[in-house]
């Protein structure tokens, strides 16, 4: 057992937070968004915002790669294992999101449709190994730390032929949807919402590194700090965005030393290159159309790529009318704020994306912080 | 011709066939050669459609469930030992004696019949183990790919003795909550299994009978006001459940529940919730206050509480909250997963 660590843990924290109490100034007000979805996690599960001044506020940001995606894809998906008659490979927490037609991909499970869940593209690969006989698909979701081993499973099935192997890519990248989120009217011009920073995701970055970020730092003036996903990253971030926000400063600042360099990981950069190219479009459930902002399969590899193998054409699914997803998303409202919370959307019925994943906004404070304001 | 002789079981490379489920001469050699070898008893080998159990003074707790699991051999047990396992602790965290067990089992065309010795011989010893006796049973054979294997149910008789009187409907604001040692360890045990994930160290699942601790908790006279085993759904799960029906809320402190570093760091790994993973040889205990120190000494005496802590207490709450301090020292709600446990990608 490790309880020394924890209360070492908890004590570090408890000096962070004193130092953010001490420097944030009572005549401002702070807030900023955590991009990432495993931040919202870490913050709601180690209840961060006691620990923080009323006047410092955390936003929950787009990056839960499960919230993002689109019914439309999911019904693409669905379509394939059920009218196709497709394996389709997906990871977990994708199981679960609903998808039109009171469906999901573990309700067409139970009808019938042959989905399997694993935990990484080779597990796919081996699948399709094993079964000569029927296509096998790859339902490969998320952010530019789950894109390297898309783009390694093209490969493998290149190099060994794999003709029943094919990816339905929906992969996006996290600098367009930020650009996306400051470049939205209430951000920008209405000044409906101040946005004072950013804490910068802890994985992603580890490939991308911390280079992509500078341009937001310069353009929007808006200081960024990239942080790991533990606790006390968070709030050391947190600390680092305060004393930036009061000495005027807007530069990209890097908590995550022990992984992230400015370069980022070129290798996994060069394996995306080789096998993907941006998309024009993409739709992001919560943010909408958002422009170069996803990748498809570069044509090398067109023979491995779904749409284009079993001809799919996407329809956008509207959510529920009264979703604030978008609005939340945007740091424009909070979960509270909609009339659907904790009432007709819950985990268990969600109605909206970021009620989907435990890394969505909704279902964090659904899960983690109901205590706060409970009805 | 030797008219009485019919060629033994094979039980090193034969397999369950439909005529093993059929009511004729190849179900009763299977039962035979292979259930009664190993569970035989008294009371079993009275071999009529029903047992005749003879009454014990007192009142009886009688509890059922069904298993099915895979693997169906994991660290720390396989499917038999689980079934036993599971009905007894039900029946034990009751505050009741286990006596009997019924078992049924449902058993898919081409089982191996080694495999099913196995699980059998390991019912055996964690009957034994438990000092329980399987006095009944039944076997049904489907077709290949109409099960998994096998399926066990069990069902459970003891008897609970006269003042005796627990339920989850008994804890009140002030009560301490305890648990009687490391959560999640069976949960990922099976998942570490069933995914072919590689960790340094095998997690080992906790597989066991806790009636031997919850007989010395009751013969300790401390003031109990309900006991539970954690299994599915987790800790999380079984104290949101204590929550509605005490109609209370209660306030765990995270830095105090203990859990090995593997299992956390499987979790993580998985962005699991080690609150939500099963656990199969865990008693959450909730006793008076004033009981709680006396209560943790008789947990820690016993070999299967040597990790026991007091996690948490009761606390009034008109929404019956379940909220933890985290070791951080932020609060949060600790609440029912939705659906099973799904690993996080990211
Ligand atoms: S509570 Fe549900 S419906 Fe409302 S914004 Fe959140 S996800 Fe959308």
């Amino acid at each position: 057992m490790k309880f020394v660590d924890e209360f070492r843990d908890g004590a570090l924290a408890q000096g962070i937070a004193r130092a953010i109490h001490a420097e944030a100034q009572p005549h401002r007000r702070y807030a900023f968004m955590e991009f990432c979805g495993g931040h919202t996690h870490a913050i709601a599960r180690y209840g961060i915002p006691d620990l923080l001044p009323a006047h410092v506020r955390m936003i929950h940001g787009p990056g839960c790669p499960v919230c993002v995606l689109p019914i439309g894809r999911i019904d693409l998906a669905i379509y394939l294992a059920v009218k196709r008659g497709v394996i389709l490979c997906t990871y977990g927490d994708t199981l679960r999101v609903p998808a039109s037609d009171g469906l999901s991909l573990l309700r067409a499970k139970a009808q019938g449709g042959d989905i399997r869940m694993i935990y990484s593209p080779e597990d796919a690969l081996r699948i399709a190994r094993d079964n000569p006989k029927r296509e096998v698909v790859l339902f490969a979701i998320g952010f530019e730390t789950t894109t390297p081993p898309t783009a390694v499973a093209l490969m493998g099935a290149e190099r060994e032929g794999l003709d029943n192997f094919s990816v339905l890519c929906c992969h996006v990248l996290t600098p367009a949807a930020i650009a996306h989120i400051l470049d939205s009217p209430e951000v920008r011009d209405l000044g409906l919402v101040s946005l004072d920073g950013f804490i910068g995701p802890a994985h992603v970055s580890t490939i991308i590194g911390s280079q992509p970020y500078e341009f937001f730092a310069e353009e929007y003036r808006k200081p960024v700090v990239i942080a790991g996903f533990e606790p006390l990253d968070v709030m050391q971030a947190i600390l680092m965005l305060v004393r930036q926000v009061n000495a005027g400063r807007f530069a990209v600042e890097n908590e995550f030393t022990r992984a992230v360099s400015r370069a980022g990981n070129r290798r996994a950069q060069a394996l995306v290159v080789e096998c993907f190219e941006l998309r024009k479009h993409f739709e992001w459930r919560g943010l909408g159309e958002v422009p170069y902002s996803a990748l498809k399969i570069r044509e090398r590899f067109a023979r491995f790529d779904a749409e284009a193998r079993f001809d799919l054409a996407y329809q956008p699914a509207p959510d529920h009318k009264a979703c604030a997803c978008g609005a939340i998303l945007r740091g424009v409202k909070q979960p509270i704020d909609c009339t659907l919370f904790g009432t007709i959307c819950t985990p268990d019925t969600p109605m909206g994306s970021c009620m989907v994943s435990s890394e969505g906004a909704c279902a964090a404070h659904y899960t983690y912080g109901r205590h706060r304001s409970p009805a | 011709m030797k008219t009485d002789y019919t060629r033994p079981l094979d039980l090193k490379h034969g397999h369950i066939d439909m005529n093993h489920g059929g009511g004729g001469r190849a179900m009763q050699q299977l039962i035979r050669e292979l259930f009664a070898k190993h569970l035989g008893n008294d009371l079993l080998a009275q071999g009529n459609d029903g047992t005749v159990l003879p009454v014990q003074p007192g009142r009886l707790v009688m509890s059922t469930d069904s298993h099915v699991i895979t693997p169906l051999f994991f660290p720390g047990g396989d499917i038999g030992a689980l079934a036993v396992h599971g009905t007894v602790n039900d029946v034990a965290v009751m505050g009741a004696t286990p006596l009997w067990l019924s078992a049924g089992f449902i058993l898919e065309e081409g089982f191996p019949l080694a495999d099913l010795e196995r699980i059998v011989q390991s019912m055996a010893a964690a009957a034994h183990g438990a000092g329980v006796q399987i006095v009944t049973g039944d076997t049904q054979v489907v077709e290949r790919g109409k099960a998994d294997g096998v399926f066990i149910t069990t069902t459970g008789v003891g008897v609970l003795l006269d003042g005796v009187n627990l339920s989850g409907a008994h804890a009140r604001p002030g009560d301490a909550v305890l648990i009687s040692g490391t959560i999640g360890d069976h949960g990922m045990a099976i998942m570490s299994q069933r995914e072919n994930l590689q960790f340094a160290a095998p997690i080992v699942s906790d597989s066991a009978a806790l009636n031997g601790l919850t007989a010395a908790l009751i013969a300790s006279g401390t003031e109990l006001r309900l006991m539970r085993d954690p299994t599915r759904g987790g800790l999380a799960a079984t104290l949101n459940e204590i929550a509605q029906q005490s109609r209370c809320g209660m306030t765990l402190m995270e830095a105090a529940i203990p859990i090995q570093p593997a299992v956390e760091g499987a979790c993580e790994l998985l962005g699991l919730d080690p609150l939500n993973i099963a656990n199969e040889g865990k008693l959450i205990v909730v006793c008076a206050a004033a009981s709680a120190e006396a209560t943790l000494q008789t947990l820690r005496a016993h070999p299967l509480g040597r990790n026991a802590a007091q996690i948490g207490s009761i606390t009034d709450d008109p929404h019956h909250f379940v909220q933890m301090q985290t070791r951080f020292g932020g609060r949060r709600m600790v609440d029912w997963l939705s659906g099973e446990p799904l690993p996080r990608i990211c």
